[in-house]
This record gives structure tokens, C-alpha cells and sequence, in this order.
């Protein structure tokens, strides 16, 4: 067999393939991350609690409705989107002008509420959710076996993230966006609906991370604590791709997953706490993050 | 949209009274409390919270700061104090120093690293800091990973006091609290204070004036993280245990919590937030998990409505007397 | 400050004295018996214990008639977050200001060893159920400490021998990063090796990984018979789904979870977890006893039927209740040396002992979960292969390195 730095080259490809395919997901919710702070300027702790929502509003729709996944795909998603609708409305509208650091403590708040409710009503051991019949099975690659599902994931996670940043930087209505967030005064100014595209914006990004959840639900189980320590590293991901920076976020999430993948291979141990290791140097060399722009 | 530092509570007016008179009070009640039946412990765990929140807020109220990784130092002055006093038998006064030690070289490391930052990167990097000091406490041998280090031995006072009599060990803890609550009050009101409070208002007029700002910076987390050293420290010899609850990134969420609600910048208002949420805490216990609804709910209302929190918003109500 | 040094060394007195005055009585003290319910009710661990062991322990004070020798009964439960330091404020607090007796239950390794040094301090009895760690009856023993269920050691030469017999001869562990689970490892290890296997590796993984798929692809590449799961509750039940979803099973390869609740079967779903080896202390479809007694814990648990730990509670409770009610007397030492006088003959355990050391010893049963196909239905999972008789699920008290079992 092979031997990449000790260690057989298949366990390693196969590594760096499933880092992809986390790295999938932490694109998903960073991309959110990013696009709620670009435009909102709101840290959005509660991101993990929206993306758990996900998961579960999909195992609800199949166990009370049976709803399943591939409409769950959109109502999903949907769904959450719009209970971020009315959470922005209710909540964030009102701190837009103070320090972001309020924003990131109500969201800190609300994941909690969030959290708490769903472990209230379903315990934490978790809910399996079977992936659909067409995406049972798997490839063998040769040097590792592949489900289905896990190749699903990436497509459709890569082909959404490459949705969202063209919609951004490519359409008219993308241009807007990025406008709002130069000069909110000035867009206002050309008749433009500001507050309602912040909140459609909060109510997509969170949309984003509901549709996460529903990737995620036939992956992991669906439990209330799934998204509690994933928020924490998405965090470190947003940051160290530079706070507000699309495709930063993307390259990063997909970048992290790739070193955790590594970690994985070499040390273990320390596959949980590389990310915060590599913003900590990130933030000292670039303090900007890597695609970040200078503030002021 | 200018990025404004979180406003405190401006309440130094009309205080020249009131301040030695509620401290007399707050001493007198200090003497008091065990004797009204209430249970010692949950006053012992109330105080070094208390502490633990005040050390906090020095940062955040004063500095305007936010750090999100302050659970570091409170957790790993635990785990120096319980190891120093089970596995070196030391007293129990020079475990709580060596505690306290640590935790001030570890809050003058972090922030010399995170010092340059402000805002939501200062808070992102304390984080990211905090959780490397949560992998490190994982790992290593001496804090028994998930077990933490159990059965730490109260001690005595240098074999004056036996702190395994609760009542005696309740005034070592008060009398630590009223230390460390002086040391803050009068950091805050020295010229050292005054100058934290300009880089907190204006930081580009405090260096301009040639204030050695990133300098007081470091001093001033430094301090905090000592204090909150100290905190953890008395913790660990009161309940006799420190494990990973007081380094994980949720305790970092609840000295946020525990300063908004009492009022961030003032000095008592992170006691009244800290006797808040632990009275919650120890009196909802029963509802089971429904306590974390609880108190993201008060998160919620906290932000949305009394920003200034319980003492802040007393203090801006005050009679403008005199 | 001198002034309170006085107060505060009379009241010292005056504590010290009531102290006394309680310990030279032997009578139910505060004219009740209390017993706490400590677990997990919301997190890793709350379906296998939570709410489902508070409702057994009520249910074995109803049984018992609700009174012990005409004072009342009482049931408290509180949530220990899997957090020592929670769970030894708890059961510090019960003890000190609400004057409970007993106290049951407790999962979680770590919060259990946190907690037993709380009550043997204050000579309160511990009724064990939950955790696994066989500390609790060696070097971290007390007299006031009972393990009820199972332990690491039980829970390794019942699967560990199982699966070597099969024909599981190398092993490779994917074990949680915390005490609980490296003693699990060891424990199997060392039968697997005295059984003529051998250990070809180890990874471990931080407690509640949501992630196991790495972690898996080391143990395929590892190329052993056997991967033995040294976890529990979500992390066992995550990195089954993980491997059936990777074809490790498809692959030759075969998984041993070393710790296993129905409940965790549940989650799973037969159609995933069939054919696994389990050990267990209990099973609910044993016999007449033990499915009369699953039927009335079902019917107040929205159909559950009850895990070991949920039934060893039942069991523990009730024989506390009838040891107090001998000596009339709970005081925690003083009752855990009656229980340990008294034979344990209920649905759960015929001719149980308690030990020296604290070990309940009774028989514990080696169970394979059912393929979808035989099963009748939700719950019905287990197929009994063998009955493990209690001599040999336990460490011998021989070897036991307890201060109470050498005298």
C-alpha cells in the first residue's frame, strides 16, 4: 500500500473527501453568516439553533405530515425562512443602529429559547431520518466507499453557495444589496425598500441554514444539539474568511473542512480545536481575515 | 453607522453619599445573609459569581471590551488552585494565589495577542483563544479531563481557620469578594480608571493625547482576567471540584449574561445580575431544561428593552440631586 | 472582624452539636424518607434515564405502599447536566437543606464519582444505577455506595467474549475522549486478549461528536475483525448509523457496541442496529414479572418501555425502602449495611447480593437485536442468547482494590 507521511494514501484521500463534505455544510452556514453581517451588521448566534430547526421541521413534515424529502428540500427551508422573517421584524429591526455586539446577544438569547424549547419537547438522543431510496448505496472509489448521500451533499451544497454568490455579484438585485450595505441612506434615498430587503435578506440567509439542516438530517441524527458546537466553528470560519466576505466564507468553509480532514488523519485529537487555532493566527497576521476588506 | 462602544450606564453623579453608605449596608448584609436561613452555599457560589462578573464587566463596562473567552481564566485558575491544594497539598490561601497568578500571566498573553482588535473580532478572538485553553484543558493529565479534579480539600486559613466548617468558609469567601469588589472599585476610580473610561469614549483622543492605550489595554485585561483568576479559584475550594463547565464557551455566555442584566459600566450592577441569574438557576432547577428557556428569554428581553440593565437603568433614574 | 469570628465560632458549635445529637440517633430522620431522582433529563443521556427513572422510583414507593414504618415517603429529581460539578451542588444542597436520604440514579461516570464523595462525606446513602465506571466500587468505594445495574467490567466480558467467540479475533476501538470511555477500552482489551484476540489500534473522539466518519475510515483501514464502540447514547447510536451508511458492515467488518440501551436501538432502528451483540441488566420481555412491570412503566411513559437503568432504580429504591423499614433507620451507612444483608429477589435480579465493595451482583444477559423481520413490533429488539450468571459478569472481589473488601 501506499505511504503518504506514514500514513496509507487511501485513509488519506478518504479523509480529505469527507473534509469536503463537512466543509459542505460549514459553506452553507458560513455563506449565511456572511451575507446576514454584510447586510444586517448582526452576528447571528442563532444560526445554529435555525440550522437544527431545519433538520427538525423536515422530520416533523415526514412524521406528522408524511411530507418527505425531496418537498421537505423547499418546504424546508421555506419554513424557517419565514420564522426568521418574523424574528427579524419582531427583534433584530429594532438594534440596527446600536454596537453589534447587542445583536450577537439577542441572537445568543434566542439560540437558547431555540435550543432549549426543542430538547423540551423531544429529549436530545436524536430522531433518525432515513436518506430517500434513490440515494441509498454508494460508489466505490477504490480508495474509499462513497455513500450516495455524502456525493449528494456536496452537489447540492456547492451548486447552492454558487447560487447565492452569483445572485450577489452578478444581478441587478445582488447589486442593490451590496449598495444597502455601502450606503443604506443613499439606496434609501433612490426609493429603494431597505428595511424590507434586510429582512428578506436575514429571512434567505436563514433559509440557507434550514436548508443545511435537512442536508444534514439523514447524515447526523436529527437532534436538538446538532447545531450547538457546529455555530462555534462556523463562527471561526466567517471570521478567518474576513466577516461580511461571500466568497470568502465559501472558500473558507470548504478550506476548513479540507484541514480538519488532515487533523483528522495526523492528530486526532485536535480535529475540534484547528479551526480556532488557524483564526487565532489569522486574526494576528490579517487582522482583516483573508478576504476581509479594511474597515475604517 | 459609526461604531459606537456599548453605553453604559452614566451614573457617577450624586454618588458621594450614597456610594459609603450602600457599601456599609452591602457589608452589613455580607454578615449577616446565613444567618436569615439562607443556605450558605448557594451565597458562597452567589459571591464568587458575583466576583467572576464584576472581573468581567471590568472590561466590557469600562474598557467596552467584550470578550467572549473570560471562561478560560476562571476555569484553568480552578484547575491550578484544585491541583496545587489535592496534589501539592498546598494551603489553600496559596492555591487560590497560585490560581490567581496564572490566570493574570494567561489574561496578559491573550491580550497582547488580541488587544489590537476591536469589537466583534476582539470578542471572536477571545473565543478562539478560550477554546484552545478548553483543548488544552481536555488533553492534559492533571484536570482529568471530563472527571475534572474532584474532592479538592477546603483547607484551613495558614491553620488558622478550618474552612471545612461552612460558616467559617462563607466569611473566607465573602472576605475574598470584598477584596476583590474593593481593588475594582478603586482600579475604577484611579487615574488608571479615568483613562480606561477615555479609550472607552475615545480612543483616537486618548492616543492623541499621548496615552499609551494598547499598553492600559493589556493592564486593564490583565487585571480582569486576574480577578476573575481569583473567582474561579475560590470556586474551586468552595464546591471542591473544577472540570470543564468553567471553561466551556457557555460560561463565557453567562458572565455576558450576568453583566447585561445587572448593568455593564457600573460597579454592583454585575452582583445584582450575578444573584439574579444564580437565584434563576438554583429556584428553576426543578423545571429542568425549561431553565435555559428561561434565561434566553431574559437575553432577549434584556437586549430588546433594559439595555442598561437592573442597576443601570436605577442609577439613570436617580434624582439628579445636589 | 473579631466580632464575627466569635458568632461564627459559636454557631460553628452549635452546628457541630447538632451534628452530633443526629448521629447518635438511629431513627428516620425529619420524619420522612427522602429520595432524590439526580440524572440527565435533557441531555446525552435523558431518554435512557431522565424522567423514565423518577417515574420507576415513584413507582416503587407506590408499591411499597407509600409510608415506611408510618412516615412519609417523598420523590425529588433534579437535572445534573452530565456536569460533576452540577451534580455534586445538587446532591450538597438535597443533603444539607431538604434532607434527602437517598440518593438514585446518577448517569454519567464522572458526576457520579463527584457525587459519591458528597454523600460519603455526609453519610448519605447513593443508589447507583446509570453510570459505568467500576471506580465507584474500587478505589473511589464507599460504605454508603451501592452500584446497582452494570458496570465497565460486566459490560466487557459479556460482548468483548461474546464477539471473540464469534470469531472477532482483532479489535480496534473508536473510544470516547473522557474516563468513562478509556476504562471501557481497557476493561475489553484486556478479555480480548485473555480470549486469544488482539487490540490492533485505538482512535478517540471528543464526547458527542456528530462526525464519526473519519474516525470510521481509521478503523476501516485498520483492517480489524472487530470495531468495538467504547462510547454511549448519541455517540454510540451516531457512529452505527456512520458505519451502515460507509459499508463497513457490507465490508466484512463487524461493530460491537460495548454499551448499548434499548433506547439507543430504538433510535437506530432495527433495520440498522440488527444483528448487534449487547450486554444488559435487564430486558424487559424476559418474563412474566418483568413485562407486568414494563407494561404499568409504558402505560405512564407514553408507551417507553424501561431501560436497565429505569428498572434498576425500581430495584434499588424498593429494597432501600425495605431496609430502612428493618432498622428503622436512614442513616446512609447504616442502611446500606442492611441492604447488604438482605438477598435481592425481584423481576430484576433472583438471589441478588450487594458486596463488600458495593457491587450489586445478579445475573446480567447477553441479548442480539432482532432483524426487522422477527420482530413483533416497537420495543420488541431483543433475542436473550445467554444469561451471564453474576459470578462471572462481575470483577472478583478478590481482585477488587476497594479499602472495604480487604479487611
Amino acid at each position: 500500500m501506499q505511504e503518504i507521511f506514514g500514513v496509507p494514501a487511501p485513509l488519506l484521500f478518504g479523509q480529505l473527501l469527507i473534509g469536503l463534505i463537512n466543509g459542505s455544510f460549514y459553506a452553507l452556514l458560513s455563506l449565511g453568516l456572511a451575507v446576514i453581517f454584510g447586510v444586517l451588521n448582526i452576528i447571528n448566534f442563532a444560526h445554529g439553533a435555525l440550522y437544527m430547526m431545519g433538520a427538525f421541521v423536515a422530520w416533523l413534515l415526514l412524521n406528522y405530515l408524511g411530507i418527505g424529502y425531496w418537498p421537505g428540500l423547499i418546504l424546508a427551508p421555506l419554513i424557517v425562512g419565514a420564522v426568521g422573517i418574523v424574528i427579524e421584524r419582531a427583534m433584530l429591526s429594532h438594534l440596527y443602529d446600536l454596537d453589534h455586539l447587542y445583536g450577537l446577544l439577542l441572537t445568543f438569547g434566542l439560540a437558547l429559547i431555540i435550543e432549549g424549547t426543542f430538547i423540551n419537547f423531544y429529549g436530545v438522543s436524536g430522531q433518525p431520518y432515513a436518506p430517500p431510496e434513490i440515494l441509498n448505496g454508494g460508489y466505490n472509489l477504490g480508495f474509499m466507499f462513497l455513500p450516495k448521500y455524502r456525493a449528494w451533499v456536496i452537489v447540492a451544497s456547492l451548486a447552492v453557495c454558487l447560487g447565492t454568490w452569483l445572485l450577489i455579484e452578478r444581478t441587478r438585485l445582488g447589486a442593490y444589496l451590496r449598495a444597502a450595505v455601502e450606503r443604506p441612506d443613499l439606496v434609501r434615498a433612490f426609493g429603494i425598500n431597505v428595511p424590507l430587503m434586510m429582512t428578506l435578506t436575514y429571512g434567505f440567509a436563514v433559509g440557507l441554514a434550514g436548508f443545511a439542516g435537512i442536508l444534514a438530517a439523514p447524515v447526523y441524527t436529527v437532534s436538538p444539539i446538532m447545531g450547538q458546537n457546529l455555530i462555534i466553528v462556523v463562527f471561526a470560519i466567517v471570521v478567518i474568511g474576513g466577516l461580511g466576505s461571500i466568497l470568502g466564507s465559501i472558500v473558507t468553509g470548504l478550506g476548513i473542512g479540507l484541514i480538519e480532514g488532515l487533523t483528522r488523519t495526523f492528530y486526532p485529537e485536535a480535529s475540534s480545536t484547528v479551526v480556532f487555532v488557524i483564526m487565532a493566527i489569522v486574526l494576528i497576521l490579517r487582522p482583516n481575515g483573508l478576504f476581509g476588506r479594511p474597515r475604517e | 453607522m459609526t461604531d459606537t462602544a456599548m453605553k453604559p450606564a452614566t451614573g457617577l453623579r450624586g454618588r458621594r453619599f450614597v456610594t459609603p453608605v450602600l457599601a456599609l449596608l452591602g457589608i452589613a448584609l455580607l454578615i449577616a445573609a446565613p444567618f436569615f436561613g439562607i443556605y450558605p452555599v448557594f451565597l458562597m457560589k452567589l459571591l464568587c459569581f458575583a466576583l467572576f462578573a464584576c472581573a468581567f464587566n471590568l472590561m466590557l463596562g469600562f474598557v467596552g471590551l467584550l470578550s467572549f473567552g473570560h471562561a478560560a481564566f476562571f476555569g484553568m485558575a480552578a484547575y491550578v488552585t484544585g491541583h496545587a491544594v489535592k496534589a501539592w497539598e498546598l494551603n489553600t490561601v496559596l492555591g487560590i494565589g497560585a490560581g490567581t497568578a496564572v490566570a493574570g500571566v494567561m489574561g496578559l498573553v491573550f491580550g497582547a495577542i488580541a488587544i489590537r482588535q476591536k469589537g466583534v473580532y476582539f470578542a471572536m478572538i477571545t473565543l478562539a483563544l478560550a477554546q484552545m485553553v478548553y483543548f488544552f484543558c481536555l488533553q492534559v493529565p492533571f484536570t482529568h479531563g471530563e472527571d475534572g479534579i474532584q474532592g479538592i480539600p477546603r483547607g484551613t486559613v495558614f491553620g488558622l481557620f478550618d474552612l471545612r466548617d461552612t460558616l467559617t468558609m462563607y466569611y473566607f469567601v465573602a472576605a475574598v469578594f470584598l477584596v476583590g469588589i474593593f481593588v475594582i472599585y478603586r482600579t475604577v476610580h484611579s487615574p488608571f480608571g479615568q483613562a480606561l473610561k477615555g479609550i472607552r469614549e475615545n480612543e483616537a483622543r486618548m492616543i492623541s493625547l499621548g496615552y499609551p492605550v494598547a499598553l492600559l489595554k493589556v493592564l486593564a485585561f490583565t487585571m480582569s482576567a486576574a480577578l476573575t483568576g481569583l473567582a474561579g479559584s475560590t470556586k474551586a475550594i468552595v464546591f471542591q471540584t473544577a472540570t470543564l463547565t468553567d471553561v466551556n464557551w457557555h460560561m463565557s455566555g453567562e458572565v455576558v449574561l450576568m453583566t447585561l442584566i445587572g448593568g455593564m459600566g457600573t460597579i454592583f450592577g454585575p452582583v445584582v445580575g450575578a444573584g439574579v441569574i444564580i437565584a434563576l438557576q438554583n429556584y428553576l432547577a426543578t423545571i429542568g431544561s425549561w431553565v435555559t428557556v428561561v434565561m434566553g428569554t431574559i437575553f432577549v428581553i434584556c437586549v430588546l428593552t433594559f439595555r442598561r440593565g437592573i442597576v443601570g437603568e436605577i442609577l439613570a433614574r436617580w434624582p439628579k440631586k445636589g | 472582624m473579631r466580632l464575627h469570628r466569635l458568632a461564627l465560632a459559636s454557631s460553628a458549635l452549635v452546628a457541630f452539636g447538632t451534628v452530633l445529637a443526629g448521629a447518635a440517633q438511629a431513627e428516620i430522620s425529619d420524619d420522612a424518607v427522602k429520595i432524590g431522582v439526580l440524572n440527565d433529563r435533557s441531555g446525552l443521556y435523558a431518554d435512557l434515564s431522565g424522567e423514565g427513572s423518577v417515574v420507576a422510583a415513584r413507582m416503587a414507593v407506590e408499591d411499597f405502599g407509600g409510608t415506611v414504618n408510618g412516615k412519609a415517603i417523598e420523590v425529588l429529581s433534579a437535572d445534573h447536566q452530565n456536569k460533576p460539578d452540577v451534580g455534586s451542588n445538587i446532591a450538597r444542597q438535597w443533603i444539607d437543606q431538604d434532607g434527602v436520604d437517598v440518593i438514585v440514579d446518577v448517569p454519567t461516570s464522572s458526576v457520579a464519582l463527584a457525587v459519591q464523595q458528597v454523600t460519603s462525606e455526609k453519610d448519605t446513602a447513593f443508589l447507583d444505577s446509570g453510570a459505568a465506571t467500576t471506580a465507584l466500587t474500587n478505589d473511589q468505594c464507599a460504605p454508603t455506595f451501592v452500584h446497582w445495574t452494570y458496570d465497565t467490567y460486566a459490560l466487557s466480558v459479556g460482548t468483548g467474549k461474546a464477539v471473540v467467540d464469534e470469531g472477532g479475533k482483532s479489535w480496534f476501538f473508536l473510544t470516547a475522549d473522557y474516563a468513562f470511555g478509556h476504562q471501557l477500552e481497557k476493561d475489553t482489551a484486556a478479555v480480548v486478549e485473555a480470549n486469544g484476540g488482539t487490540v490492533v489500534g485505538s482512535v478517540n473522539h471528543p464526547l458527542s461528536s456528530s462526525d464519526f466518519s473519519s474516525f470510521l475510515l481509521q478503523a476501516q483501514a485498520s483492517g480489524a475483525d472487530v470495531i468495538g464502540l467504547a462510547n454511549a447514547g448519541g455517540d454510540t447510536t451516531n457512529a452505527i448509523k456512520q458505519a451502515n451508511s460507509f459499508g463497513i458492515v457490507q465490508g466484512g467488518q463487524k461493530l460491537a457496541a460495548l454499551l448499548g440501551f434499548i433506547t439507543d436501538v430504538d433510535a437506530l432502528g432495527l433495520d440498522v442496529a440488527q444483528g448487534l451483540t449487547l450486554t444488559t441488566g435487564f430486558y424487559w420481555d424476559r418474563n412474566e414479572d418483568t413485562r407486568k412491570f414494563a407494561d404499568r412503566f409504558a402505560e405512564k411513559m407514553n408507551g417507553q418501555k424501561p431501560t436497565m437503568v429505569q428498572a434498576g432504580v425500581y430495584s434499588a429504591v424498593m429494597h432501600y425502602l425495605k431496609a430502612v423499614e428493618e432498622i428503622d433507620d436512614d442513616g446512609g451507612k447504616a442502611a446500606v449495611d442492611q441492604m447488604k444483608k438482605m438477598p435481592i429477589n425481584d423481576f430484576f435480579a433472583e438471589d441478588g447480593t450487594i458486596r463488600e465493595d458495593g457491587r450489586m451482583v445478579h445475573d446480567m444477559y447477553l441479548v442480539q437485536v432482532k432483524k426487522p423481520g422477527d420482530s413483533a413490533g416497537k420495543w420488541d429488539y431483543y433475542e436473550i442468547v445467554k444469561t451471564i450468571p453474576g459470578s462471572e459478569a462481575f470483577l472478583p472481589i478478590e481482585k477488587s482494590s476497594c479499602s472495604l473488601a480487604k479487611k
